[in-house]
């Protein structure tokens, strides 16, 4: 009896013991990568509370003469709070008017075939891969003809280029994990295709939009190439509004360090809710 | 199979003209550029193929697509294997899961310039916390004063802005991989390495390739990143494709060898999307067929 227990016991508590040290290895190897991630992070948020005097003169870990004053600056100059809110503007029309488009679209794909199908799903695609820089040239030219430079339309238009083919991909990943037997019994039933749609699919693909809607805002909230080159004062975003402070002489580093903490605020926020369907998001879809 | 229906392209209709207006008429305009020498909005000349010539014979394009070609790859063989490590050694389930996931992502929904900043302020030798721990190390360390410093960082700052993507995507991989597999594999003793080797690594290859191809043609279009730490200095050391082909399009106003530059940088990215495009459908499909 003995002889045979012994061996069992000793098989059945190696494996565990040498899971414990990869268990700590990996740990380790995980801890190290999050300092890694959060300690820059970590060290802007410490400089927007800071003064620029004590950012200057000393070196701490945690602000020593803690200040709101940084972020009282920004909500309170007119340059700096209107930043944010041309940035939300051009942001949510740009999201509405995405998502919009791409439903029947995504809907479309994921249903039906049909002449050139996969060819314009190709296509869309090459669009969310093409370098801003690319059309930046002829957005400029394009936009001033027709008037357009400095309005939020024309920021909100012009990100179509890139969260449009974003937004199709991930709807269209959605959709298809509804089953086309839903489709077809509701046209049984007598349903039109919008009621239907608006009814009854729309509310099984929620969480589909609301990820779509998410990377939607945030690419366009994140890219700073063509928002910056299309617009000059009366819409210029937030993401503008810093590099051109940087760029003048003074630097007033606190305050540059408390808008940068704003600008990640709305995703840090949301990101909580979506953390299931980053990947998803980033993969168009496709994971 | 899914039905035929040609009225589908009254449902793609609305996104079909929203993206014509916002990239292939610009991307016309670009075309028309490319063969005219504008001289004044009234005085065009047709010049052919002359700017692509140019273009092509362009040294400091040269220069600046060997040195997006060695970041990107640097980018790839830096940022793949440590994406792969952080995503195993990510934690499957409970709230550190949740915890541990949204502290790797978070770096992803940063503004491209913030995170440009926020490297700005942290590698300063006066102010930053990089700068002044590399200064105590006695590493004379400047961004804005050595070519290799600058290029260094920007690295380094890539690896930290997207290197979450790939740990993501592997993870989203590594949840997909049934539990029966790794049974079969502690019956049969199998080692980590060998776990790794022949059921993680194989059943990543989808999601790997996606990563690949994202990252690549992702940091073939940088732009924001350097041009707020370093703005492409110190001299050109950072200056990638997208920086040099800004400067000319909207510093310089070059208007016919920037289009002719644009439409090549096009072509590169378009082929690129082609291989991408055909990986994404075979991964749906070998998707689709081990769920049957």
């Amino acid at each position: 009896m003995s002889t045979t227990v012994a061996p069992t016991l000793t098989l059945a508590s190696a494996p565990s013991r040498a899971r414990s040290f990869v268990l700590q290895k990996r740990t380790v190897f995980l801890i190290a990568y999050l300092l890694f991630a959060v300690l820059p992070i970590y060290w802007m948020i410490n400089m927007s509370f800071k003064t620029n005097n004590e950012i200057l003169s000393s070196f701490s870990f945690w602000p020593q003469d803690f200040t709101w004053a940084n972020y009282k600056t920004i909500f309170t100059d007119v340059s700096w709070y209107s930043g944010y809110i041309n940035s939300l503007i051009y942001v949510a029309i740009n999201t509405v008017i995405s998502i919009t488009v791409a439903l029947p679209a995504a809907y479309a794909f994921s249903r039906y075939s049909f002449l050139g199908d996969k060819h314009v799903f190709f296509w869309l695609l090459t669009n969310r891969m093409t370098p801003p820089a690319v059309f930046l040239l002829p957005f400029f030219q394009l936009y001033s003809t027709v008037g357009l430079m400095d309005t939020h339309i024309a920021v909100a238009l012009a990100h179509l280029v890139f969260n449009v083919p974003l937004a199709v991909w991930i709807l269209e990943g959605f959709m298809s994990g509804v089953p086309r037997e839903i489709d077809e019994t509701a046209y049984i039933d007598g349903y039109s295709f919008p009621r239907f749609f608006l009814t009854i699919f729309l509310p099984l693909i929620k969480a589909g939009v609301g990820v779509a809607a998410f990377f939607c805002f945030m690419f366009s909230w994140v890219e700073l190439l063509l928002a910056r080159t299309l617009t000059s004062v009366d819409a210029k975003p937030i993401v503008a509004t810093m590099t051109r402070t940087v760029s003048a002489s003074g630097m007033d580093w606190a305050v540059l360090a408390a808008a940068g903490v704003l600008t990640i605020v709305p995703g840090a926020i949301v990101i909580w809710f979506v953390r299931h369907y980053i990947a998803k998001g980033f993969a168009m879809g496709r994971v | 199979m899914k039905p035929v229906n040609q009225k589908a392209w009254l449902l793609i209709l609305p996104v079909v003209l929203c993206v014509a207006f916002s990239a292939v008429l610009p991307l016309m305009t670009v075309v028309n550029y490319s063969v005219q020498d504008i001289i004044s909005p009234e005085r065009r000349v047709f010049v052919g193929t002359e700017w692509f010539s140019a273009v092509m014979r362009d040294s400091d394009l040269h220069a600046a697509l060997a040195r997006q070609l060695t970041f990107s790859l640097a980018v790839l063989v830096v940022e793949i294997p440590l994406g792969i490590a952080l995503a195993l050694s990510m934690p499957a389930k409970g709230w550190q899961a949740s915890l541990v996931l949204v502290l790797v992502a978070i770096s992803l929904l940063i503004p491209w310039n913030v995170v440009g900043t926020i490297w700005q302020i942290y590698g300063r030798g006066d102010i930053g916390l990089l700068g002044a721990a590399l200064g105590k190390l006695g590493i004379d360390y400047s961004y804005t004063g050595y070519a290799s410093h600058a290029w260094i960082t920007v690295l380094v700052m890539d690896v930290w802005h997207w290197t979450p993507l790939v740990a993501l995507l592997c993870y989203a991989g590594l949840r997909a991989i049934p539990d029966a597999y790794y049974q079969a594999a502690r019956i049969d003793g199998a080692s980590k390495l060998a776990v790794f080797r022949y059921i993680q690594l194989p059943k990543l290859r989808g999601v790997l390739m996606i990563a690949v191809l994202l990252r690549f043609m992702d940091s073939f279009m940088i732009y924001t990143e350097p041009f707020v730490l370093t703005g492409g200095g110190p001299g050109n050391a950072t200056t990638f494709l997208s920086q040099y082909l800004t400067q000319k399009a909207v510093g310089q106003f070059d208007l016919g060898p920037a289009a002719a530059f644009s439409l090549i940088y096009f072509l590169i990215i378009l082929l690129l999307c082609f291989i991408l495009y055909n990986w994404m459908q075979r991964v749906g499909t070998q998707d689709k067929e081990t769920v049957q």
